[in-house]
């Protein structure tokens, strides 16, 4: 039998103004279940709540509903205060009658009126509360952290300085990514590996992390703050643990023709090599494609020379499986490639260079050693153009829609660094528009401009060709309102960034999900900026959409932080209104995973008893509590009504329905 | 006779409302003071894909002359894609209605944010004043199980 208590509030003359407030409990004291109903000046004060906690206890009610303001406002106020009486705190309903009753209507008939059906409606739903007891999960207190450029190690470092275990993933034979490529940064102009390299050094002797370089993730199971992962580390044909990174290998290696992708494949490297100096791990690998021990069992070279024995040609893909609290992706970009956009000669011309080859022209520890040449003929170029937009901004459905936001800076940057180094060059800079916003970044694009004399051409261009030995560029000066042609000995093309294209795999893996274009989408555009819709999943750097090493950086942070606050936590308490399957009536057709998505349902083969003594084996839905974020998509997908949400069943709507609807 | 029977009964609307963006916005219509007619009576679901056809089917046959859906804009659903669900099936859901009689103009889906209390107002007066003129629902009359 219920015993249900009414709990109607004046709040003030907020609802006494215009509700009858005596007459609502009156009305309700009447209803089936209603066993005591009585109003009140201020139920969310210290009294107010006492009385309540008093009647719960002298008429040992089964639930109560308050009849006051907003859910929104205390319904989080009078489930504490019906615990503390020994209730269930979700037997406890609030009916609106400040807000959707008493603020919006003069009429006090029609408002007292209104407040009793809201009141009925409340306690309608109320007879079908069931007592619920939010579930509580464990936490691996280890975090793992897939990519390892400066997003990843940022918030590795984070995290690990906090106390906790972090793992890095990172494909590549070593960690740093596309800032380890760069030569300087804007907009103070330090090298880049002058400030990344202590970080990569930090990540490998911090005591808390470890790093998997030269692995992937391959399979990931589980939930927030208990992933189950499985890493696939790629043959190296190097054991890590003995080779000391000492080199000889590279300088016997007969085979020396690799493109250097390091280097944007602007010169070769040996079938066995180490990307570059300052690589974290230390460690030589072997390019299988190249290796000509490898392909066809002759050579050896670099295992007979090897000092620390560390080469083993018979070394195969291993597998680890780690346990994790919380996942941070950070996997990055790469320069779209420039298949649609012949019109600038890339392919044809080896003097048409994207930016990131540029940074690895200009870079010390690059192909030139520093010196700017030309990759044709190794002369110096003395009329650079650099094309903007090259990609980006694009809706013709060649390139990307969005703004690679990067790209006005780094030009600005490249054009200033050339004039500087070499100031007989000319530069000029095709732009649609030129994009600083971020801190001292006009004031840096300005010197470009003005101290740099760097001629900023307001146009796009529309083709580049070879012209005796030159390339002329051809564009429009929207300015002057002119075609003009540059004869150029350089041309860099400002190319769009897009997500690294393993994303798209590992989002799949993470249930979590991505845009038109590939970066993956956050929890919330304004406020869960780093969090995803998949609890314990957190975003950090251009895999989210495009940014500069400042907001990587910074968006690294936010995410261990927030890693931070969930490994601190010994249990999770879930919320309790998720959705559970009816076993009896489940067909297990499926369709509730299908429209889930937090990837919460998963399926179980169950034995069922079906009488005389004989059992039958079926598939049936299992929603697993801790990743159900209980928005009721699968209730009404489901073909059997086998699915149903606790806090707000069908029954309960319907009842809700029943009471407004009764005349 | 009919005209009789109008101005006796007020007309009966319920409206579910998603707990993330719609029900905020109408306690931000409640907080402004704007106000809309009192036959509107709130129902609150965790999202606006919460809501099954069912619901709206026992709120015509229990006598309701029209549901209204309130949920986020689209791409603002809570749970990131609910209310491209409820659209698509609540679609489905008012043609079928349409054909059985039940004119389109008893259902109607709007997407409210928290912050639209005055846009919250502006639709549930435009919706009562349509019901209001549409009067009655007699359509699922015979089917409406009364106590
Ligand atoms: S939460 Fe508002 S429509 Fe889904």
């Amino acid at each position: 039998m219920h015993r249900i208590g009414v709990f109607v509030c004046h709040c003030g003359s907020n609802i006494a103004a215009t509700v009858d407030v005596e007459r609502v409990s009156n009305a309700l004291a009447h209803e089936p279940g209603v066993v005591h109903s009585v109003n009140y000046q201020y139920m969310c004060s210290e009294n107010g709540q006492q009385l309540i906690k008093n009647a719960i206890k002298e008429h040992n009610l089964s639930g109560i509903v308050v009849c006051s303001c907003s859910p929104r406002m205390h319904e989080a106020t009078f489930r504490k205060t019906a615990e503390a009486a020994g209730l269930n705190p979700y037997m406890v309903e609030i009916a609106n009658i400040r807000e959707q009753c008493s603020w919006i209507h003069k009429d006090v008939e029609e408002a007292t009126e209104k407040a009793i059906v809201l009141a009925r409606t409340a306690v309608a739903k109320l007879t079908l509360n069931k007592p619920l007891v939010a579930g509580e999960t464990g936490v691996t207190k280890r975090a793992l952290v897939i990519g390892g450029g400066i997003a990843g190690i940022q918030a590795a470092l984070d995290i690990a300085d906090a106390g906790y275990e972090v793992d890095i993933v990172e494909k590549n034979p070593t960690i740093g990514g596309r800032m380890a490529q760069l030569d300087k940064t804007f907009p103070t102009l330090d090298c880049s590996a002058c400030i990344l390299t202590p970080k990569m050094v930090d990540c490998a002797q911090h005591e808390k992390i470890n790093i998997y370089s030269y692995s992937e993730v391959d399979k990931v199971k589980g939930f927030v703050g208990n992933f189950k992962v499985t890493i696939k580390k790629k043959a190296r044909y190097v054991d890590e643990t003995k080779c000391t990174g000492c080199g000889v290998c590279m300088t016997n290696c007969p085979s020396k023709k690799g493109l250097n992708s390091f280097n944007m494949d602007l010169n070769t490297r040996p079938a066995i090599y180490i990307p570059f100096a300052q690589a974290i791990p230390n460690v030589a690998v072997i390019d299988p494609e190249q290796c000509i021990k490898l392909k066809s069992g002759k050579c050896g070279l670099c295992s007979m020379k090897c000092g620390a024995n560390a080469i083993d040609y018979k070394q195969q893909d291993s597998f680890v499986e780690r346990e994790y609290g919380a996942i941070v992706v950070a996997t990055g970009f790469k320069p779209i490639s420039l298949e649609n956009f012949n019109e600038y000669g890339y392919a044809d011309n080896k003097d048409v260079i994207t930016s990131l080859e540029l940074e690895r022209l200009m870079n010390a520890a690059g192909p030139s050693k520093g010196t700017l040449v030309r990759p044709s003929d190794g002369e110096h170029p003395h009329v650079i153009t650099f094309i903007q937009c090259v990609g980006s901004r694009d809706v013709s459905g060649c390139g990307k829609p969005y703004c690679s936001k990067i790209c006005c800076m780094y030009t600005a940057k490249h054009a200033m660094l050339i004039r500087e180094k070499y100031p007989d060059t000319q530069v000029n800079v095709f732009y649609i528009d030129v994009r600083t916003p971020g801190k001292n970044y006009d004031e840096f694009y300005r010197r470009a401009v003005e101290q740099y004399g760097v001629n900023y051409i307001k146009g796009m261009v529309g083709k580049v060709y070879n012209e005796n030995g030159k390339l002329m560029v051809q564009g429009s000066n929207l300015i002057d309102n002119e075609q003009v042609t540059i004869a150029s000995d350089l041309v860099v093309l400002a190319t769009a960034i897009e997500p690294d294209p393993s994303v798209k795999d590992l989002a799949t893996k993470l249930t979590i999900s991505i845009d038109t274009n590939n970066f993956l989408t956050e929890a919330h555009a304004k406020l869960k900026p780093v969090e995803c819709a998949t609890a314990g999943v957190y975003l950090a750097g251009v895999c989210q959409g495009p940014k500069d090493i400042p907001e990587t950086v910074a968006q690294a942070s936010a995410a261990a932080s927030k890693v931070i606050g969930l490994l601190a936590k010994d249990k999770l308490k879930g919320n309790p209104c998720v959705a559970h399957a009816n076993e009896m009536t489940c067909t297990g057709c499926s369709q509730c995973a299908e429209v889930c998505p937090y990837g919460a349902i998963t399926y179980e083969n169950k034995e069922f008893r079906i009488g005389g003594g004989k059992t039958e084996k079926r598939r049936v839905a299992s929603v697993n509590p801790a990743v159900c974020q209980g928005c009721g998509a699968c209730t009404v997908t489901c073909p059997s009504g086998a699915m149903d949400l606790h806090g707000f069943s069908s029954a309960q709507i319907l009842k809700e329905v029943e009471a407004i609807c009764k005349r | 006779m009919q005209e009789i029977e109008k101005n006796q009964k007020k007309p009966l609307i319920v409206a579910f409302c998603c707990n993330w963006c719609s029900y905020a916005g109408a306690d931000l219509a409640g907080s402004s003071r704007l106000s809309y007619p009192a036959e509107v009576k709130i129902i609150k679901v965790p999202c606006s894909c919460r809501v099954n056809p069912i619901f709206i089917l026992k709120a015509f046959q229990r006598g309701a002359d029209g549901v209204i859906l309130c949920g986020c804009h689209p791409g603002d659903c809570h749970y990131s894609e609910g209310n491209y669900r409820t659209r698509r099936r609540m679609g489905l859901l008012f043609s079928m209605l349409n054909y059985f009689g039940i004119e389109k103009e008893r259902t109607r889906i709007e997407w409210v944010s928290a912050a639209e209390g005055a846009k919250f107002s502006a639709v549930m007066n435009d919706f009562a004043k349509t019901i209001n003129e549409l009067g009655e629902n007699r359509r699922l009359e015979d089917l409406r199980c009364k106590d």
